[in-house]
């Protein structure tokens, strides 16, 4: 008798699959939130897989902060014409134009939590009752603790005590009008899994994963990249240095770490060695103990 | 710890490890916090800025040992209150295996998140305090475990090290447990005896149990196998939704997309689509990696046939000669999850497989006992965190097996039709 074992990469891929298509055949509109990082680039591969071949029944959805790398834009707007799928973008910017959101003060204004503003009113506006998230458990404890089928009150707000209870593969996306769903196929999954996954699939990510040279400052341990929305404090300067990015996020809150690692097999040896997590290098989440947390409550990813 | 890659990432070892999921169920000091976060240093799972994280929430907390339950218990309300409110997830790799742990409290909703969490679960551990022996603790946990199936339990017995690593002692948990255990329907049970704080037979052997002849927990965990968990005789699909392109290369392409629930589908099998009854041929399956020549539980596919007939979500594609029971009267284990205490009479919705019907609670037959695993004589009422057997009818037929047959068409779960709230579980008899 053959053996009837898949390998746990092939598990988790089955498994994000069979997700993704609860979320078609549960959902009315869904939309998958596409960041331009590793995790969404990944997601947008198992849509791909799980609809095949027909396109698959949603739209990518881009918060834009307006404070990104711009490596990270023209890989989005490549994708998107390689793959013919339909791209929306709301700026967090029109929030703040429109008086929704108001800037943070200080050296580097993050509009990292000011995102929930426009990510609350685009899924408002166009009317999503399911958004797909590349999110994963083991980044962060909040998440470690939040379901597949993640259920949002009408502000977008995440309750952590009440919960619906999750078993065996039933997924329950009942909800109230005006209600909706975050859902995160990628909840198993580990950023070593995600970056084994990339090489499995030869997938293409952004330039600023691996290695480069780029001016960046240090700030509490932080290496923050050159760019127009940071200003130096007394005492701080752009140093060149060599680096990659484990996370791509807004360049106000993204750290770089330094690494030669240039191609996909050194950032695997590279995280396999790692000690520090990959939110390690992210500022917003070192805000406070419970920062994801208090976020996410709030109407966050 | 060493700064050198762990050689599970290495020469793309990655395409040959499989997945382990368990689960552990215990309370604060039986040591099982302790357990998980050796098992997660020691395979390098754990990051400094984790570690530091922890080191200072312990100082600031005033507590003296490094508290590693501040690693799961990641809510603001759980800092607080010193609890674990809900099922953590954890992940950890060694060259062999992925595992994911269902972390589950011990305390309050211990019910509700234990059979969360041992609902995809391929193995539990239950943790035994050496010098307390088993307890009703124990044997609720175990209960769970063998009703949830979980075809593989580790009986680890803790702080060894408190009662001198006594092999006596040892024996004696473990024919009590034993006798406890010719009760539950568990295929494979193992112990350990282990000294968690100390790491004795968690991740290496100890030379402090030369009496114990099995192996460290660790390797265990690593080469149990889990190959024959999954059905593999009774074939099933139950169809998600349907592929229809409509475009220009697959113009006529109408799949049916699902997971395998159960046995095996090759191109070319003779099917009957359930509930109608009509029959066809598989013409190919389609997996994530292209085209396959089988397809097993719980792999993702695409289904096409050989002639047009109607399937729709909630449909399932069987074999002939294999029919699952197709039936509107349901006998089912049932554990209760919510505060609003079951209502004899009263319509929920179920969700089976991909199938949603509404049902109507027929009968509470009776209400276990889940530590003694007695019938509660005269009280028939489920409220949260109780289990009982009950008899449902639903409006249209489920296409079901019995759980024991197959985790995926014996199991379901109640909705509340006003809340939409999971109110239940349950295992089909």
């Amino acid at each position: 008798m053959s053996s009837y074992n898949l390998t746990h990469l092939a598990q988790l891929e089955h498994e994000a699959i069979f997700i993704m298509r609860e979320v078609a055949a549960q959902f009315e509109r869904p939309a998958l939130l596409f960041s331009g990082g590793k995790d969404s680039i990944v997601m947008v591969k198992l849509a791909q897989k799980a609809f095949w071949p027909a396109k698959f029944p949603f739209p990518l959805v881009h918060i834009d902060t307006g404070h990104n790398f711009p490596e990270t834009i023209a890989f989005r707007d490549q994708l998107v014409a390689e793959t013919k799928s339909r791209l929306i973008v709301r700026y967090v910017a029109d929030s703040i134009k429109a008086g929704r959101a108001v800037e943070e003060k200080g050296p580097n204004p993050s509009r990292n939590s000011l995102q929930t503003v426009t990510l609350v009113d685009t899924i408002e506006e166009l009317k999503y009752d399911a958004c797909l998230g590349g999110a994963r458990r083991d980044e962060e404890k909040a998440r470690a603790k939040e379901r597949i089928f993640s259920a949002r009150d009408e502000f977008g707000q995440w309750d952590p005590k009440n919960q619906r209870p999750e078993l065996w593969n039933l997924f329950n996306g009942r909800k109230h009008v005006g209600e909706n769903f975050r859902v995160f196929p990628l909840s198993n999954w580990t950023e070593m899994d995600v970056w084994q996954y990339i090489a499995r699939e030869q997938l293409a990510i952004p330039s600023i994963y691996f290695s480069h040279d780029r001016e960046v400052v240090n700030r509490n341990g932080v290496l923050l990249a050159k760019s127009p929305w940071i200003t130096l404090l007394p005492g701080e300067k752009y140093e060149q240095k060599r680096v990659r990015f484990r996370t791509v996020g807004d360049a106000t809150c993204t750290g770089s770490v330094l690494s030669t690692a240039s191609t996909l097999a050194e950032i695997i040896q590279e995280v396999a060695s790692a000690r520090q997590t990959e939110r390690g290098t992210r500022a917003d989440d070192k805000r406070s103990d419970t920062a994801m947390e208090d976020r996410k409550k709030k109407g966050y990813f | 710890m060493s700064d050198s890659s762990s050689p599970a990432h290495s020469d793309q070892h990655y395409l040959s490890m499989d997945l382990l999921r368990f689960t552990t169920a215990g309370r604060v000091d039986d040591g099982k916090s302790t357990l998980i976060g050796r098992l997660l240093y020691d395979s390098k799972a754990i990051f400094e800025d984790q570690l530091e994280a922890i080191e200072r929430a312990t100082e600031q907390r005033g507590e003296e040992t490094l508290n590693l339950s501040l690693l799961t218990d990641g809510l603001r309300a759980e800092r607080e209150q010193g609890i674990t409110i809900d099922v953590a997830y954890r992940y950890f790799a060694t060259p062999r295996r992925k595992f994911i742990v269902a972390d589950t409290p011990g305390h309050i909703q211990y019910t509700r998140n234990m059979v969360t969490g041992a609902s995809t679960a391929n193995l539990a551990i239950v943790l035994v305090d050496a010098r307390k022996g088993v307890i009703e603790q124990t044997c609720r946990h175990s209960f769970i475990a063998s009703l949830l199936r979980i075809p593989h339990l580790v009986v680890a017995i803790n702080k060894m090290d408190l009662v001198n690593w006594s092999e006596a002692r040892y024996n004696e948990i473990v024919a009590q447990f034993s006798e406890f255990a010719s009760r539950l329907e568990i295929p494979d049970i193992k112990f350990i005896p282990i000294s968690a704080l100390h790491g004795d037979n968690v991740v290496d052997k100890s030379a402090k149990s030369p009496w114990y002849q099995g192996g460290a927990l660790l390797y265990t965990l690593e080469t149990v196998y889990i190959g024959s968990d999954h059905n593999h005789i009774d074939a099933r699909f139950p169809v998600q939704t349907v592929i229809r392109p409509n475009n220009d290369t697959h113009h006529d392409f109408r799949g049916f997309a699902g997971r395998v629930a159960g046995g095996v589908f090759k191109p070319g099998d003779e099917i009957v689509a359930q509930p109608s009854g009509l029959t066809s041929r598989i013409t190919a399956l389609h997996g994530p990696e292209g085209q396959l020549t089988e397809a097993f539980s719980p792999m993702s596919v695409v289904m096409t046939l050989a002639d047009e007939i109607d399937i729709s979500r909630g449909d399932m594609i069987v074999k002939a000669n294999n029919p699952p029971h197709v039936t509107q009267d349901i006998e089912a284990m049932l554990c209760w999850f919510s505060e609003k205490k079951l209502q004899p009479g009263g319509k929920y919705l179920v969700r089976h497989t991909t199938r949603e019907a509404k049902c109507v609670l027929k009968a509470v037959r009776f209400k276990v006992n889940i530590n003694t695993l007695h019938k509660v004589e005269g009280d028939l009422d489920l409220g949260m965190n109780d289990i009982g057997r009950v008899q449902l009818r639903t409006a249209v037929p489920l296409l079901c097996d019995s759980y024991q047959r197959n985790r995926a068409t014996g199991s379901f779960i109640l909705v509340d039709e006003f809340t939409n709230a999971t109110v239940a579980a349950g295992m089909i008899l």
